[in-house]
């Protein structure tokens, strides 16, 4: 009881104002997806994707943690295809109420409808569909994953800008390649943009070895455009678009130019630190899941920090409120949208050696938040869960 | 006796010529430029180890110690040749750093490592290393020496080192992004910038406690470009003048009432500055533009712009030769 006292006065000191000592344990729960094949070898998909940002989350909450008597716990679980989710999620929930997911939509919003997840607080940390922030969107669920939308938007913001406004569209038939075809055209059509053609791309060739006969053949009935879009989110195709196209122009969308939640070669805004502090950590680059997972702990980290409370209402109200803002290494603080839990972050547009540019760009404005022009705005969201308090 | 000493050199047509020096550390070309501050022209670009970013003179003027990041070290140079003496051992990626009044201890901020490493120049050992949060950045100490403060950038914290044990005693929450600390007003009071927060917080030293928090609004730029930085107090301390990063303006706050006054438009991210020997005029380091504006301090307003080299980090006075200061 004595020595319990002591390290109790002892902690008090070391935090300099005196504060209750405080658990707060974090579940990073993954479903295992499959892969679909693709042409090319060169792409791994790393086996730690989006768990390593949230360890590494987990490191710098612990620092400050440290000094506050705030003691961070993150476990890891990852469930193989076809496993049981619920089953794993249920196990998280009753170890406390703080879930990042790494799941696709169904999975995600399977969780967030579960009795026990009511009252606790998810972070989508993987899933870009509109869905999850419109007329589903939940109110136990935020998003640290940009929508596909934030991310074509700024794409879009972009063009405008160079004043590149004839495209033209290559869209890859996989789901993921038709939601994102379908977020372009919102933006193009957002912007004011023309979208002159549209093909769609059927991979039933080998074009690693005749891309330089089949590529410009295939874009040679292609209308003038100023760009050439392309959508193949999964990374099949498109890179053998590049320098085999009918006309030299330059690629965007999932190739060429991206507009991506984070990407190696952010380095301005004190980034290096955080990518020399997740090479250390993983022993590779950072990945937009892993900048995902990283500021959804990064969120919890601060919210708990800040109202010395690990009540998942009480974090919620915090980090939809105007308190709350999270440096996030992009130039300007992260925080989240009160109309559907989206984090508001900006959007870097990168090659594979360079930032280009960052969205929001400048001369788009916005009465509230200038990151607010990318994506779902308050009057135009189909999200009922939440409260407005913009 | 020093005063009359002061004045006999003030009178001096030699010392009358010169007027010191304003020394730039250039992050993205491992130089540093050095302005005349008479002309307000670049007179030397002298090569640095990696990446420099703080710098500080002794207190004689005799060396400056450099913060060279990615080369590991902090270097001490000779100003008048310009020649690297020796390395200090520094800890890793040190970004900036503060001398202690016993003109020996460094104080560094390792920012890749969460420590702050404490080094005699003297026996170039290293005295202490004090865990701190992550990103250690903002550097100061206390005009008596027995405090000294590191800010975290991502923990944002200031961590309140004991100079005697070399050991943290109190550790308090700042807004996001804490990038630079001074002591004010005779280290009564420490003020803490924080960058993504957007505010000073201003700390009752005896307590530990916040006293005032100081905000910023700029006419037509967004609130979150308008980003806190560095800053410096007039002699008498009355008036602060505070980079706000981005936003591409300095204020002018008011350090009794804690109000700001006056908005000064500068070059493209100011970052840091130094004020000439009698402060009538300031020094900003502009990041993106790669030049330095120089303010009138008294008229408050940008006198002339000066290209340096490749992201201007940190700006640090040194007075002409033979001026003791």
């Amino acid at each position: 009881m004595l020595r319990q006292a002591t390290s109790i006065v002892m902690l008090g000191l070391w935090a300099g104002a005196a504060q209750a000592a405080i658990e707060v344990p974090v579940t990073w729960l993954r479903q295992e997806v499959a892969h679909p094949p693709v042409l090319s070898n060169l792409d791994e998909i790393p086996q730690d994707e989006g768990r390593a940002g949230a360890e590494l989350g987990r490191d710098d909450n612990a620092t400050t943690g440290r000094f506050l008597g705030h003691d961070y716990a993150l476990e890891t679980v990852s469930v193989p295809e076809g496993g049981d989710l619920e089953a794993a999620a249920r196990a998280a929930l009753a170890r406390g109420g703080l879930l990042i997911l790494d799941a696709p939509e169904d999975a995600v919003l399977a969780v967030a409808d579960m009795a026990e997840a009511q009252g606790a607080l998810l972070f989508n940390a993987a899933a870009p569909g509109a869905r999850l922030r419109g007329a589903d969107c939940r109110a136990n669920l935020m998003h640290t994953i940009p929508s596909t939308a934030m991310r074509t938007d700024a794409l879009a913001q972009f063009l405008v800008q160079r004043r590149w406004d004839d495209l033209a569209l290559i869209a890859g038939q996989r789901p993921e390649d038709i939601d994102y075809a379908e977020a372009l055209r919102g933006s193009l059509a957002k912007f004011g943009l023309q979208l002159r053609a549209e093909r769609d791309w059927l991979d039933d060739a080998d074009i690693r070895r005749n891309a330089g006969q089949e590529v410009p053949v295939f874009t040679q009935a292609l209308p003038d455009h100023d760009v050439l879009l392309v959508a193949d989110e999964a990374g099949d195709f498109a890179r053998y678009i590049a320098y085999n196209a009918w006309t030299p122009r330059p690629l965007a969308g999932s190739e060429g130019l991206q507009a991506v939640a984070w990407a190696p070669v952010v380095e301005a805004w004190g980034a290096a630190q955080l990518q020399s502090r997740f090479e250390e950590l993983a022993g590779r680059t950072m990945r937009p899941r892993d900048y995902a997972a990283w500021a959804a702990m990064r969120a919890i980290g601060e919210a708990v920090t800040r109202t010395g409370s690990v009540d998942p209402e009480v974090l919620r109200d915090f980090l939809l409120g105007p308190d709350f803002e999270l440096g996030g290494f992009l130039g300007s603080p992260l925080s989240f949208r009160s109309w559907d839990g989206q984090m508001r972050q900006p959007i870097p547009l990168v090659t594979e050696r360079a930032v280009v540019a960052t969205a929001p760009l400048e001369g788009f404005l916005h009465p509230v938040s200038e990151m607010d022009t990318l994506g779902t705005d308050a009057p135009e969201s189909l999200c009922a869960a939440f409260e407005e308090k913009s | 006796m020093r005063y009359a000493a002061i004045l006999a050199l003030l009178a001096t047509p030699a010392f009358a010529q010169g007027q010191g020096e304003i020394w730039v550390t250039n992050e993205k070309d491992d130089t540093l430029s050095v302005i005349d501050v008479a002309t307000l022209e670049v007179v030397r670009t002298i090569p640095t180890g990696e990446r420099p970013r703080g710098l500080t003179f002794s207190h004689d003027f005799s060396r400056l110690y450099i913060c060279a990041s990615d080369s590991d070290a902090v270097q001490v140079m000779d100003p008048e040749t310009g020649e690297i003496l020796h390395d200090l051992p520094s800890g890793e990626d040190p970004e900036q750093f503060v001398l202690h009044p016993d003109d020996r201890r460094l104080y560094i901020a390792n920012e890749d490592d969460a420590i702050t490493t404490v080094v005699d120049t003297e026996t170039r050992s290293v005295i202490a290393q004090i865990d701190v949060g992550i990103e250690p950045e903002g550097m100061a100490v206390s005009p008596d020496g027995r405090i000294a403060i590191t800010t975290s950038e991502t923990t944002n914290m200031a961590h309140w080192i004991d100079t005697e044990t070399e050991a943290l005693f109190a550790n308090t929450l700042v807004d996001a992004r804490p990038r630079h600390a001074e002591f004010v007003k005779d280290g009564t009071e420490l003020w803490v910038s924080a960058e993504i927060g957007g505010t000073i917080s201003v700390f009752d030293v005896a307590s530990q406690g916040e006293i005032a928090k100081i905000g910023f609004e700029i006419a037509g730029i967004h609130p979150d470009r308008i980003q806190p930085v560095g800053f410096e107090l007039t002699a008498d301390e009355s008036i602060a003048f505070v980079a706000l990063g981005p936003s591409n303006h300095v204020a002018v706050v008011n350090a009794e009432t804690y109000r700001v006054e006056d908005y000064i438009l500068v070059g493209r991210r100011v970052w840091h500055m130094a004020f000439n020997a009698d402060r009538s005029l300031l020094f900003t380091t502009n990041g993106v533009s790669g030049d330095v504006t120089v303010i009138d301090v008294a008229k408050r307003e940008a006198l002339k712009t000066i290209k340096v080299g490749r992201f201007p980090w940190g700006a640090a006075f040194r007075p002409a030769q033979g001026d003791p200061a």
